[in-house]
């Protein structure tokens, strides 16, 4: 019984951790041939709905560099999908820049923001403070597409139509309620005697934030970066609505057109190149951040 | 030292310079969440209420009051009731199967070991994707020209998106596919706040892998049903990449979403950002009472 209670808190621990391989496991069924036969079919029910999950990722990597109908890779493997990508109209580097674009920078504004507001959230007291935190909360409650076409109208109005700094703007802004949640719970998990201890060196509250408190959430702001990342780099909405001009628009919305490239015939392996192109950095940023990520569901932030 | 009474506890609300300072800090710390609050958030939210009263064509802007004909052409438009009755459709197809599978997968995977942790984390990677790059992954899988299953489709010939039931279970295919690992962390979190202690006193009682789960695992899981049913629902109600990009809300006009058609009477054609916005506010209402529906519900089996 004790055994169990034990290995019950090790599971939690790998599940926040995301981290199940540096556990050992020590009441898995012993490894003899009688204990192999008995979790066969688990293993191949396992098995089979995990190839369920990665055969599509799988078969379009291999299937963007193999010969097959309906692409430009007709004869033998080679990258002949990925140089009618390159080519697509303004060239892929336009687009690819694009998105890097929009992406970085609604990295660095959501950390920003969030870093300041936290720290303000948690620490300081002033007046429309819970207003404030709520309203930032309640853009979650609101569609998305609801705000998207007033925002459209707005951003025309201000010069930022077509503008990849407006669909940062925007992009950040529906990343506030997560991101000021999570860096709020950040900077409350740190005991408030590491920033007096600080102040009473004679630090302000901006020093004390920088030199004490930034390296004190940084797991925080990994999450938030990452999050950030992963919904700039991949949203496909804001673009569409707010971006016509074809030199500037983002990765998915450039592999979306150029599925339908003459005569409405569809290059199916082009778009298949495109989805590479897209997925892989997220799946490479998900696989070596992932610990971050899965902590992004341990906050609680999804409670809203 | 001004610092050495620890800030922002107050203890008594009294205004002294050293919390005028205090707040004039906080302020100054929360002064851009306050600027993107009010100007991306706010401004366009009030926006959306005086377009949707007012005759806004895309290209020449506001052209005074058209209230409420925003809203009569808004619900009378010929794709309305379809849309509607489609979203819902698809909205429950989508929690019921997503949710039921990703409960499964959680408890799959449960503990530790390394075959588990691999399993989690197939399951997990689909979820790195963008919508929009799931969507275009599954539109050259379904192809029947290109998609592994080409020759099949010929041979048996079947398609994947060209009926209406098929282009629907195609599409639901994809989105589990694309969330089922997202929805399996949640319940991960939540099977994890269950006491080991409350298993253990079952199973000395006797009771079985069944009964466990049904008095046991889906009363104390409440709060995670609660939470990934609203986040379920809400996302599936505005669905919108998923058929832009697979569907085009073909074959014959089977599958528009309510967003879908928000879009197109905006930009596509019609261009009446005026009957989009109206539309956007009965979204926005029908989404805000649905989720009150919802919490109501869950609270009140909690008593």
């Amino acid at each position: 019984m004790a055994i169990d209670t034990e290995s019950r808190s090790d599971h939690t621990r790998a599940i926040v951790t995301g981290d199940a391989s540096a556990r050992p496991n020590h009441h898995e069924r012993p490894r003899s041939i009688g204990g192999v036969l008995v979790r066969m079919p688990f293993w191949l029910l396992t098995g089979a709905l995990a190839l369920i999950f990665l055969y599509p990722l799988i078969w379009t990597a291999v299937s963007s560099v193999s010969p097959h109908a309906g692409t430009n890779q007709v004869d033998g493997w080679g990258l002949g999908n990925y140089v009618t990508l390159a080519n697509y109209q303004a060239g892929i580097w336009v687009y690819l820049f694009n998105s890097l674009f929009v992406s970085l920078l609604t990295v660095l504004l959501t950390l920003v923001v969030s870093l300041l507001g936290g720290y303000a959230f948690a620490r300081f007291d002033f007046p429309g403070k819970n207003v404030l935190f709520l309203s930032t909360l309640a853009i979650l409650m609101v569609p998305y597409a609801t705000l998207l076409i007033p925002l459209y109208v707005l951003l025309n109005a201000v010069g930022l139509s077509n503008s990849l700094v407006g669909v940062a703007l925007v992009l950040t802004m529906f990343q506030l309620p997560f991101a000021t949640f999570m860096m709020r719970i950040s900077f409350e998990a740190i005991p408030r005697e590491m920033d007096e201890a600080a102040m009473v060196d004679g630090c302000s509250t901006w020093r004390a934030l920088w030199t004490v408190l930034v390296p004190a959430v940084k797991p925080g702001l990994i999450t938030v970066g990452l999050f950030a990342f992963l919904a700039a780099w991949n949203d496909f909405i804001a673009p569409l609505i707010l971006i016509t001009d074809t030199n500037r628009m983002t990765l998915p919305l450039a592999v979306s057109n150029l599925r339908v490239q003459v005569q409405g015939v569809v290059d199916y392996g082009a778009t298949e190149a495109g989805v590479v192109v897209l997925a892989l950095p997220c799946i490479l940023l998900f696989l070596i951040l992932q610990r971050h990520y899965v902590r992004g569901f341990m906050s609680g932030a999804f409670k809203g | 030292m001004t610092t050495t009474a620890p800030p922002a506890r107050a203890t008594r609300p009294r205004s002294t310079p050293q919390r005028r300072r205090q707040a004039r800090q906080g302020w100054l710390y929360a002064l851009p969440t306050t600027l993107f609050v009010a100007l991306l958030f706010f401004a366009p939210l009030l926006l959306v209420f005086q377009m949707s009263a007012s005759d806004w064509p895309l290209l020449s802007g506001n052209q005074g009051l058209n209230f409420p004909e925003n809203y009569t052409d808004a619900v009378t438009n010929r794709f309305f009731m379809d849309s509607v009755w489609f979203t819902l459709l698809y909205t429950v197809l989508t929690t019921v199967i997503l949710l039921a599978l990703s409960l499964g997968l959680a408890m799959l995977v449960q503990e530790s070991s390394r075959w588990k942790g691999f399993l989690r984390t197939s399951f997990l990677v689909p979820s790195a994707l963008g919508l929009a790059s799931a969507s275009l992954l599954f539109y050259v899988l379904y192809s029947p020209f290109a998609g592994p299953f080409a020759d099949l489709m010929q041979a048996w010939g079947f398609t994947f998106l060209g009926t209406p039931e098929g282009a629907l279970w195609s599409t639901i295919f994809l989105i589990v596919w694309r969330f089922a690992g997202f929805y399996m962390l949640l319940m991960l979190v939540g099977l994890q706040g269950i006491s080991e202690d409350v298993y253990e006193a079952a199973r000395i009682d006797g009771a079985s892998r069944f009964q466990i789960f049904r008095s046991i695992t889906l009363p104390l899981l409440r709060p995670t049903l609660a939470l990934t049913t609203v986040l379920c629902v809400t996302g599936s109600l505005l669905a919108f990449e998923q058929f832009y990009i697979l569907t085009k809300g073909g074959p014959d006009n089977s599958t528009i979403t309510v967003v879908q058609l928000i879009y197109n009477i905006a930009f596509q054609g019609q261009n009446d950002l005026g009957v989009a916005a109206a539309l956007s506010v009965i979204v926005l209402a029908a989404l805000v009472v649905v989720n009150i529906v919802q919490i109501r519900a869950f609270a009140r089996k909690e008593d």
